[in-house]
């Protein structure tokens, strides 16, 4: 499903280079539930942010579906990831002008899909992560909890191939967070692929396979010990 | 297939640029909206009444000339004649002329009109004197054409069996007309009802003012009316030979062809046959030009100034929404998606504030100033605005509008999606 080879992304301040991902061999299958986790700096949202393509890494390669990614022009990277990606941002990021539905209509609009089928799906999504009841409002009229859960409506509703997620429930007290990642089990348990960072131990351990960054490098590979 | 699948991209990209827009202009804060909307309607009214009203004074000049003086088609004495020769033949050829509403035929003669001289207690004191035309109509045909009785500011109109009775244009008189200078006298102390002296070559004639005209128009203002018959007989025109000649049509359009046809029945030989437009005198089409190009240099600077405001404001609009943006990059939502919807509200904006501009230049503004025309010494002003020449200003103001819309937002759009998601 996702395969990396030495993937190393630098950031440049100065004069100083950080390798903020140092050489990262990783594969993900069809179906997995990773977590990353590792201290604040590791590299856990860059690595992210490549697997996810919002950012170019300096070397290495990404295949993502058998699709060498990093070979695709910008619009075709563009329909891809609409396509085939979804995301879930720590703080939310859905448009504060839109409803609910409408965040979660965005996408499918995007695709191509006539408004009616959008709103059906939207309509489906919102229903999935128990948001069926509030998809007339606006953003400023959700707890954090709520626009977190539209916010993976909205990574789930064109039902990609992928979902990823960095911290999600960073921002959401614990009452919350159980709530928010007790969509994404569910969602595992129907076989959705999920790459979710969280530097918290509990939260990683609901996943069925961690990895943990230090320095940009992977130092530990593990399944939960409790399962 | 490719075009057709870049067709239907565009249709998406299209339809999510509408479905954003419309939410964000739903959503926007009601004041931005009236306000920016209120700059394009300012913008908007900028280009259209500036310019219009500046035109809309010569225009209002040009207007009553024709209305008040020349009618659709105005025959007049050559230059180097002193009257129309054959004048007969040329009226039965109008009569006959089935385009012809009304006409009237004018008798001119130039004139000093004299007053004062019963007040003066020294016959060498000077009189007031002051030169002008001498017109001889048939008041009920000239007032049929040019609605001569209207511009009465004092008195009575002429009747047709009136005899030493004379209307007198007001630019004659000081009361109407205060400006002295040498060279240039004018009669004081004459009013409706004032007996003057009229004094042509040797003929001297005392005749009763029976009404003042005011038109702001030379060809009423500057004149002396008489009945025809009488001035037949002062100036010994028994030929009946008239020096002008005002034709009303029944269609206005048909003026050029009703001057072919006189030109082509040979009348051209002994009179000028012009059209109320010919007839224009040539300084009035220059500063209507003048105008026409002021008025649009000011509406370029209000269209500059319109395209910067939209600019800045959809500029504002689109960096604080930069987080926003680099969002819908990040889900997957087209660049061109996200621009178009940019384009869009300024689009939105651009066309409430002309259509408000619209209404209150149609609906307010012009109905006004044809009421109550702006009071200007040469004419009365009106707002000059043509359906098409608000059109094409109105197309100018549009693209205008797309491209302060569009360049903001695609500045903003092509910034990089992690950055703007992340603030950095
Ligand atoms: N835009 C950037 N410019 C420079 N350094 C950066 C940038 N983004 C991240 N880094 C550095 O890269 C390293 C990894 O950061 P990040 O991936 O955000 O870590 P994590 O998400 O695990 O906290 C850190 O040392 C961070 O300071
Ligand atoms: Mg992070």
């Amino acid at each position: 499903m996702i395969k990396t080879e030495k993937l190393t992304k630098v950031y440049k301040s100065g004069a100083t280079e950080i390798r903020a991902i140092d050489n990262i061999d990783l594969q993900v299958r069809k179906g997995e539930f990773l977590a990353i986790t590792g201290k604040s700096g590791s590299g856990k949202s860059t690595l992210l942010y490549q697997l996810g393509m919002l950012d170019i890494p300096n070397h290495g390669t990404i295949h993502i579906n058998d699709v060498d990614v990093l070979k695709l022009s910008d619009e075709t990277r563009t329909k891809f990831r609409l396509k085939e990606l979804g995301y879930v941002f720590q703080d939310y990021a859905i448009l504060p002008s839109l409803s609910a539905l409408e965040n979660v209509m965005l996408p499918l609009l995007m695709q191509g899909e006539s408004k009616s089928e959008a709103i059906r799906k939207a309509t489906k999504a919102l229903d999935r992560v128990g948001l069926g009841d509030r998809i007339n409002n606006l953003p400023s009229q959700l707890s954090g909890g709520q626009q977190q859960r539209v916010s993976i409506a909205r990574a789930i509703g064109h039902e990609p191939s992928i979902i990823f997620a960095d911290e999600p429930t960073a921002n959401l007290d614990s009452e919350t967070s159980k709530a928010v990642l007790e969509a994404f089990l569910e969602l595992h348990h129907e076989g959705q692929t999920i790459v979710m960072v969280t530097h918290e131990k509990d939260y990683a351990v609901l996943g069925d396979r961690i990895i943990e960054l230090k320095d940009g490098k992977i130092i530990a590979d593990n399944k939960p010990h409790h399962l | 297939m490719s075009f057709n699948r870049g067709l239907k991209n565009f249709t998406t990209d299209f339809k999510v640029a509408h479905f954003l827009a419309w939410r964000e202009i739903k959503r926007a804060n009601i004041w931005t909206t009236i306000l920016i909307s209120f700059v394009m309607t300012l913008t908007f009214l900028n280009l259209i009444v500036v310019s219009g009203i500046l035109v809309g004074l010569i225009q209002g000049s040009e207007e009553a000339n024709k209305v008040k003086y020349t009618s659709d088609v105005i025959i007049s004495t050559p230059k180097q004649k002193n009257y129309i020769n054959r004048s007969n033949s040329l009226l039965q050829a109008i009569e006959a002329t089935p385009e012809v509403q009304d006409y009237t035929a004018r008798y001119l003669e130039s004139v000093v009109v004299e007053a004062g001289y019963r007040e003066r207690t020294n016959p060498t004191d000077l009189l007031d004197r002051s030169g002008g035309s001498l017109a001889g109509i048939d008041p009920q045909a000239e007032d049929s054409v040019t609605g001569l009785s209207k511009y009465l500011v004092e008195g009575l109109y002429l009747e047709p069996n009136d005899y030493d009775k004379i209307l007198i244009g007001s630019d004659l008189l000081f009361k109407y007309n205060p400006v002295e200078s040498p060279g240039f006298s004018l009669l004081k102390n004459v009013e409706a009802g004032s007996k003057v002296r009229l004094r042509i070559g040797d003929l001297v004639r005392e005749v009763t003012i029976k009404g003042v005209l005011k038109a702001k128009v030379s060809g009423i203002d500057q004149r002396i009316f008489m009945n025809q018959s009488q001035v037949r007989q002062l100036i010994g025109r028994s030929d009946y030979n008239v020096d002008e000649i005002a034709i009303k049509l029944f269609d206005p359009k048909q003026a050029d062809n009703v001057r072919d046809q006189l030109v082509r029945q040979g009348f051209a030989e002994n009179a000028v046959i012009q059209t109320w437009l010919d007839a224009q005198p040539k300084f009035l089409k220059d500063i209507k030009l003048t105008f026409a190009l002021i008025g649009n240099m000011i509406g370029t600077i209000g269209l500059v100034v319109a395209s910067i405001t939209i600019f800045i404001v959809i500029f504002v609009n689109a960096i604080t929404r930069r987080r926003y943006i680099g969002i819908m990059k990040g889900i997957g939502i087209s660049r061109r998606a996200i621009e178009f919807s940019y384009i869009a509200q300024s689009i939105f904006y651009a066309v409430l504030g002309m259509a408000v501009g619209s209404l209150i230049v149609f609906f307010l503004l012009k109905p006004y100033f044809d009421l109550h025309p702006i009071d200007f010494p040469f004419s009365d002003g009106i707002l000059v605005a043509e359906p098409l020449g608000t059109l094409i200003r109105s197309v100018i103001l549009f693209v205008a509008t797309i491209i302060a819309g569009y360049v903001p937002a695609r500045i903003v759009v092509k910034q990089n999606t992690l950055d703007a998601i992340l603030g950095r």
